[in-house]
C-alpha cells in the first residue's frame, strides 16, 4: 500500500463541513434533527471509515457531503467549491465532476451493459469524445477485473460484479471524492474484500478520497481514519 | 452497445423503451388504435362529405343568377288620408310573370371576367305540356347552350340512348317521361305553354338523372327552341356560374350582385341545411377524435407514470452521477413522443388499411363504389404530429415528477 509522501495537514481540503446541522419537517410539532452542529474536514487522499450505529446519522451526513441533500444550516465546502448558495444546476455539474458514488444497492441501470453502465456518467457530461469514452469505460471495467463481462446485461451479473461495476462508474469522471455508502454490506466476505481492495487500489493510485461508511470493524480499521457517527455527532475522528 | 452519436436522452429513452418491450407493445397498439380510428373517421368523414357536395353540384352551378322579382307598392298611398288618420294599404303579392335577366349577355360578359369563375351558361326555363296522343304531362323545359350548361352539368354522361348534341328542332328527355309517353329517340313530341305557344320536337336522347321525379319532369333544348316557346325572345331566366373554387361561392355571389345588381345565389345559400348537416357531422367528427386523443393521451401518461415509479432509483442513481434534471425531464417527454410516433404510424397504416378494406366492401348495387374515399397524405401527416404532440404533452406530468424526484428519497426508494 502506498502511503502518502506528504503530512496530511498539507494536503489541499476536499471536504470542509463547518457547523452542519440536519433537520426534518423543519418548523413542525414533529421536527427531528438528526445532525447537530458537525465540523469535518477530508483532505485529498485520505481513506476513511465512517462507523456508528443505524440511524445515527451517518447516511444523512453522506448525501450532505455529495450534495444530494441540503444542510439546515451550516456551510458545506466541496473540492474548493462554498456550495451553500449553488443552485440545483450548479450542484448537480459539481457532483457530476468531483464526486463519485457507490451505495449498499448497486444501483446499475438494468437497461444498459456493465460497459455502458460505466460510459453513462461521461455521456451525459457531453464532454468526451466517444472513442476517448468508450477508451476510458473499458480501462475502468477492466480495472475492476470485468473486461471478459463488459457487454453483459447489468442485470446478469453477480452481486460481487455488480457492485464493481458500480466502482467503476463511480469513477468515470476521475472524482476527487468517492462516497460509498456500506458498499460491501449486502455482499459476501470475498466479494467484500474485493470491493475494498479495490476501493484502497483507487485511492492509492489516483490519491481519490474515500469515505467508506461501514458497520464491519475489521474494515475500518484497515482504513486510514475512523470517523465515528453518533446521535447526529462526530464523536471520534472529526 | 449503444449509439454514442446519439444524445444522451434518446439512448436512454430508447433502452428504457426497449427494456420495457412488452409495456411499450401494449402502449404502441393502444395508441395505434386511436390513430387508426381518427384516420378512419377522418376519411370516411372527409369522403362523405365530398360526395354530398359533389352529388349537389352535379345538376346545379355554384351561383346562379336570376331576375328580380316583381315587387307590389302601394300607389298614391295617403291621398284619401284627412288629417289626423293614417290610410293602410292591403298588398296583393303579384304575379310571378316568367321574366328576362335585364342585359344579360352584358351582365354575363361581365362575370366572365372575373378571375374566380370558369363557366357562365344561360338558361330560359319555364314550364309546358308535354302531349302524344292521349297522354300528357307538365314538364319543365330548360332552354341551353349546350356547350356551355354541359360543362356545368354532365349532361351527356347521364343520357343513356341517343345523343346529348340538340339542335334546333330537338328535345333530351328523362327515362321516366319516355316509358310513360311510350317514346324512343327519333320519335316527336308535341310541347304546349299555357300561353299558348306549341311547337313539335324530335328526340334527340334520354337521360338518366337518377332521380324518378327528375326524369319524369326534366326536359332539354336548345336556348332559341326554349325562349321562342316561353316568349322570351332573345332572354334568359337565369345565368348559371361555375367557379374554381366552390367553397368560395357565396363571396363570389355577393361580388357580382354588387357588381352586376342582379340578384345571385349561391349553392351554400340554397343548400343550407346541408351544409348545417355536414357542420354537424364536422363536429361529431371533431369530438369523437378529440376524446379518442385524450383516451390516447392518458394512456400514454398512465404508463409513463408507472415507468417513472419503476425506474426511481436509476433516476435517482443518474442524478447522482450528475445528470440534471432537464435531461431527466427530456428522456421521459422522449418515451412519450416515441411512443406515440410509433404508435402513429402503425395506427396510419391500419387506418389506411381499413379504410381500403372498406372500399373494396362497401359498395352500391351496381358494383360500382359507395363513394370514393381520397387517402390524402395531409391527413396521415397531420395525424403523425397531432399524436406526437399529444404524447409529448401527455408525457410532461409524469417527465416533471422524475426530474423532481429528490435523488436521496430515489435512491433509498
Amino acid at each position: 500500500m502506498a502511503v502518502p509522501d506528504v503530512r496530511p495537514a498539507e494536503l489541499p481540503v476536499v471536504v470542509q463541513l463547518q457547523g452542519v446541522r440536519k433537520a426534518y419537517n423543519v418548523g413542525e410539532a414533529f421536527e427531528t434533527e438528526v445532525l447537530h452542529g458537525i465540523d469535518l474536514t477530508v483532505r485529498r487522499g485520505e481513506f476513511c471509515a465512517v462507523v456508528g450505529p443505524s440511524g445515527s446519522g451517518k447516511s444523512t451526513l453522506l448525501n450532505i457531503i455529495g450534495l444530494l441533500d441540503r444542510p439546515t444550516s451550516g456551510t458545506v465546502e466541496v473540492c474548493a467549491a462554498q456550495t451553500t448558495r449553488l443552485d440545483d444546476r450548479a450542484l448537480t455539474r459539481l457532483r457530476g465532476h468531483s464526486i463519485g458514488f457507490v451505495f449498499q444497492y448497486h444501483h446499475l441501470i438494468t437497461a444498459f451493459t456493465a460497459l455502458e453502465n460505466v460510459m453513462m456518467p461521461m455521456l451525459g457530461d457531453k464532454e468526451f469524445a466517444n472513442d476517448a469514452m468508450r477508451a476510458r469505460a473499458e480501462a475502468l471495467i477492466g480495472s475492476v477485473g470485468l473486461a471478459a463481462w463488459k457487454d453483459r446485461g447489468a442485470g446478469k451479473l453477480s452481486g460481487g460484479q455488480q457492485q464493481r461495476v458500480a466502482i467503476a462508474r463511480a469513477l468515470a469522471m476521475g472524482p476527487a471524492l468517492l462516497l460509498a455508502d456500506e458498499p460491501t454490506g449486502n455482499l459476501d466476505t470475498k466479494s467484500a474484500d474485493e470491493v475494498f481492495a479495490l476501493l484502497r487500489q483507487f485511492n492509492t493510485e489516483h490519491g481519490t478520497t474515500v469515505l467508506f461508511v461501514t458497520h464491519n470493524v475489521a474494515m475500518s480499521e484497515r482504513c486510514d481514519r475512523t470517523i465515528e457517527v453518533v446521535d447526529g455527532w462526530i464523536t471520534r475522528g472529526g | 452497445m449503444f449509439k454514442t452519436w446519439l444524445p444522451f436522452e434518446w439512448i436512454v429513452a430508447l433502452r428504457f423503451l426497449r427494456e420495457g418491450r412488452l409495456q411499450t407493445m401494449f402502449i404502441v397498439a393502444g395508441v395505434a388504435l386511436g390513430v387508426a380510428v381518427i384516420v378512419f373517421m377522418s376519411a370516411l368523414m372527409t369522403g362523405l362529405q365530398m360526395n354530398f357536395i359533389q352529388r349537389v353540384l352535379s345538376a346545379q352551378g355554384h351561383i346562379q343568377l336570376l331576375p328580380p322579382k316583381e315587387v307590389a307598392r302601394p300607389l298614391r298611398l295617403g291621398v284619401h288620408a284627412r288629417p289626423g288618420e293614417v290610410e293602410a294599404a292591403i298588398l296583393q303579392a303579384p304575379l310571378q310573370r316568367l321574366k328576362s335577366i335585364d342585359q344579360w349577355q352584358a351582365v354575363a360578359e361581365q362575370i366572365r371576367a372575373m378571375p374566380e369563375v370558369l363557366v357562365v351558361s344561360p338558361l330560359a326555363g319555364g314550364s309546358a305540356l308535354v302531349v302524344r296522343g292521349i297522354a300528357s304531362r307538365a314538364i319543365t323545359v330548360a332552354g341551353i347552350e349546350p356547350a356551355l350548361y354541359y360543362r356545368i352539368v354532365a349532361l351527356p354522361d347521364k343520357v343513356r340512348r341517343g345523343t346529348a348534341d340538340l339542335t334546333g328542332g330537338e328535345i333530351l328527355i328523362g327515362t321516366e317521361l319516355a316509358a310513360d309517353l311510350g317514346v324512343a329517340v327519333g320519335d316527336k313530341l308535341r310541347l304546349t305553354t299555357a300561353g299558348g305557344a306549341d311547337t313539335t320536337l324530335r328526340i334527340a336522347g334520354i337521360f338518366d338523372l337518377g332521380n324518378k321525379s327528375a326524369n319524369a319532369r326534366s326536359t332539354f333544348v336548345a336556348l332559341r327552341t326554349a325562349q321562342s316557346l316561353l316568349a322570351l325572345p332573345g332572354g334568359v331566366t337565369s345565368l348559371d356560374v361555375t367557379v374554381r373554387d366552390v367553397y368560395t361561392a357565396e363571396v363570389v355571389a355577393q361580388r357580382i350582385t354588387a357588381a352586376t345588381g342582379v340578384e345571385a345565389d349561391s349553392w351554400i345559400k340554397n343548400n343550407a341545411e346541408l351544409f348545417t348537416a355536414i357542420a354537424a357531422q364536422s363536429t361529431s367528427n371533431n369530438a369523437i377524435r378529440f376524446f379518442v386523443g385524450l383516451s390516447v393521451a392518458f394512456g400514454i401518461a398512465s404508463v409513463l407514470a408507472v415507468v417513472v415509479v419503476q425506474k426511481s432509483r436509476e433516476i435517482g442513481i443518474l442524478r447522482a452521477m450528475g445528470i440534471s434534471q432537464g435531461q431527466v425531464m427530456r428522456v421521459f417527454l422522449l418515451q412519450g413522443g416515441l411512443l406515440a410516433l410509433a404508435g402513429s404510424v402503425a395506427g396510419s397504416a391500419l387506418g389506411a388499411s381499413v379504410l381500403t378494406l372498406w372500399q373494396r366492401s362497401a359498395r352500391t348495387a351496381d358494383g360500382t363504389p359507395l363513394f370514393a374515399l381520397v387517402l390524402e397524405p395531409s391527413l396521415f401527416l397531420s395525424a403523425l404530429a397531432l399524436a406526437t404532440v399529444t404524447g409529448l404533452i401527455a408525457a410532461l406530468a409524469p417527465a416533471r415528477r422524475a426530474a423532481r424526484l429528490d435523488p436521496v428519497v430515489a435512491i433509498r426508494g
